[in-house]
């Protein structure tokens, strides 16, 4: 692979207006996010909550796939292990809810550096065969080991309670602490991709052999890129489980991980906003279209996907970056 | 003995099957390096079309040939409008505009005709030659001579006409191929068209068996998947030696090993993909691709 479509460059506007904007931007942002709770409806937290969730397991495909440049159709399993991880302690060990989160990013930060070792030699199109292989293979393999995964009933657990001093309904709580936790993934994604391994995941993204002859570790770096990558997707996981309560294998076939992909594509891979935007993509387009056709939210997403990669292949990130960009020009000119 | 013999007797069968998809990639590949995650879908939808007018009361024969008209229309069509903006695109790219289509025609086909399952008329007979203890069914028996006439007829097309020469051409080298006159694109979309009809076959064959509904081919495209990869993705005799291999160890592995059982005879496929990419990632019978960095 010689060139992707992915590269970024950094826009030649981002002076110091635009500069100036991102940060506005973001604070505006912040406060929004911090002040939703507490003017919608529980139903409506619940769904951010969501969002945030799948923001959390976009940004570790989004390192993976648009930084690292290795297709993953196997996201999904990740993000399934992490959910269970965190089930099987709170359900079997009654372990406190908030080490759950740890523990199952670290089982799933485990398990992602071991696929990623047999991975190292495939690449493209092999590599998105085995992942979706492997995501196809976890249901079964969930269902048959029923003593400790509930099997096809799956696990009900109990909700978590807020603690008493916050004064907070449920799903306030929970929102709040998974904007926590997505906004400390972020800020980890963040600084990770600009250091040193970044530079190294994006090199090797661009062009292995130069990437190669230039000192970066290819073994090295493409293992830990689907290591993090799986980190996320498992910190997604558990708090995916203390906000649902529940898991069952079905929730987890290989339509989550297309979905993730998906969500990620027209988000905007390879982009910082990219994983939010995605993540609201894979909550809300189900739920518009549902009242449709039990197949509309599918079709809308193979439509929106193709359409995607033919006109803004930047995804809505770049869409967002071009407007913004227009506009600064037409500013300019004035 | 007899038992051991009847389980390699069904592998054969259900092998087949898989055969018939795994033909449909590789054709796909072998012209336009893209590994069509839509392949079943499309074969599936395909079924759909044929169940249609079966229902409609067409005889059976006459809407086997008229699905399999509409799908080569609907695989060339498919490629002009979908495929070409993108070709020569990165994999990562094509893999994702496949997987749109994945999507689309799998939920296209449960918004026409929903997600209910429904039965497809068997073209053969019931019963089965016996022997010893063993029984051939007559539908194994139908599904493997289909499956050999349909490679045999695509074996005449490329090695004795005009346009399988001028396909060859295309694959091996479209940039000659187009210096010497071959309208390369027209070829591209012909590879599709055939595909797409070789994929129609395989759905109407597997159909009987599984019940007719929109996911019906979500599991035969992994063992398709695996097929073509042992038997090599750019080789059509790979994909069908590849697929009755898969199917045979599929069947036996579900019958004689009970950590395997029927639950987890998904792990096969999964297995045959990884030992194949990690020892001999060009497969059985294909060419070690050379790459100059």
């Amino acid at each position: 692979m010689s060139s992707t479509p992915l590269s970024l460059k950094s826009s030649p506007a981002s002076g110091g207006l635009a500069r100036h904007w991102r940060w506005a931007a973001l604070a505006l942002l912040t406060a929004a996010a911090c002040a939703a709770p507490f003017q919608l409806a529980p139903f409506r937290v619940f769904q951010l909550t969501m969002v945030l969730v799948y923001a959390m397991a976009l940004l570790g495909l989004n390192l993976l796939v648009g930084h690292a440049g290795q297709i993953s159709l196997g996201h999904g399993c990740f993000f399934a292990l992490g959910s269970y991880a965190a089930a099987i302690m709170m359900d079997r060990w009654d372990v406190p809810y908030l080490l759950t989160l740890p523990a199952a990013m670290a089982v799933t930060f485990v398990l992602g550096f071991a696929l990623g070792v047999p991975t190292l030699r495939l690449r493209g199109l092999y590599l998105a065969l085995v992942t979706m292989t492997i995501a196809i293979f976890l249901v079964p393999l969930l269902k048959r080991f029923g003593s400790l995964t509930g099997g096809s009933m799956g696990l009900t657990l109990a909700h978590p309670e807020p603690p008493a001093w916050t004064g907070l309904a449920r799903d306030q709580w929970l929102y709040l602490l998974a904007l926590a936790i997505a906004a400390a993934c972020g800020l980890v994604a963040w600084s990770l991709l600009r250091s040193r391994v970044g530079r190294a995941l994006h090199a090797l993204r661009d062009n292995e052999s130069a990437a190669e002859v230039m000192g970066v570790r290819l073994a090295r770096y493409k293992t830990l890129a689907f290591a993090w990558s799986a980190m996320f997707a498992g910190a997604a996981g558990a708090v995916n489980t203390w906000v649902i309560a529940f898991v069952s294998p079905d929730s987890f076939t290989v339509n989550l991980s297309i979905m993730l992909l998906a969500g990620i594509v027209v988000g905007g891979l390879g982009s910082t906003a990219g994983p939010l935007l995605g993540g609201a993509f894979v909550m809300f387009v189900p739920t518009f279209s549902q009242g449709l056709n039990e197949a509309a939210p599918n079709v809308v997403f193979g439509v929106l996907i193709i359409a995607v990669m033919y006109l803004a292949p930047t995804g809505l990130a770049g869409l967002a970056g071009r407007a913004g960009r227009f506009a600064a020009h037409i500013q300019r000119k004035k | 003995m007899a038992g051991f013999v009847q389980q390699v007797i069904e592998g054969l069968g259900t092998g087949a099957i898989y055969a018939g998809l795994a033909l449909a990639l590789v054709l796909i590949y072998r012209f336009t390096g893209i590994v069509n995650f839509a392949q079943g879908e499309l074969a599936m939808f395909s079924t759909f079309i044929a169940w249609q007018f079966v229902h409609a009361g067409v005889p059976f024969w006459a809407a086997l040939a008229l699905t399999l008209a509409i799908s080569f229309a609907g695989g060339m069509l498919i490629e002009r409008v979908l495929i070409r903006p993108v070709e020569g695109a990165p994999e990562l790219t094509l893999v994702i505009v496949t997987l749109g289509l994945f999507l689309l025609v799998n939920a296209a086909a449960g918004w026409i005709w929903s997600f209910l399952i429904k039965d497809f008329p068997s073209p053969f007979p019931g019963g089965a030659l016996r022997a010893g203890g063993v029984a051939l069914g007559y539908s194994t028996l139908g599904v493997l001579g289909v499956v050999a006439a349909v490679m045999g007829l695509l074996y005449l097309l490329f090695r004795y006409t005009r346009i399988g020469l001028a396909m060859r051409a295309v694959a091996s080298n479209p940039e000659s191929a187009r210096l010497s006159g071959i309208g390369v694109s027209r070829m591209l979309a012909l590879g599709w068209g055939l595909a797409a009809l070789v994929g129609a076959v395989s759905g109407v064959l597997v159909a009987p068996v599984l019940f007719l509904e929109p996911n019906m081919m979500g599991g035969v495209l992994i063992y398709a998947f695996a097929a073509a990869t042992l038997g090599g993705f750019d080789s059509p005799v790979g994909a069908v030696a590849g697929g009755l291999i898969v199917g045979v160890a599929e069947t036996l592995a579900g019958a004689y090993v009970h950590a395997i059982g029927s639950d987890l005879k998904v792990g096969v496929p999964l297995a045959v993909i990884i030992i194949v990419l990690l020892f001999r990632p060009q497969g059985l019978f294909g060419h070690a691709a050379v790459e100059r960095a």
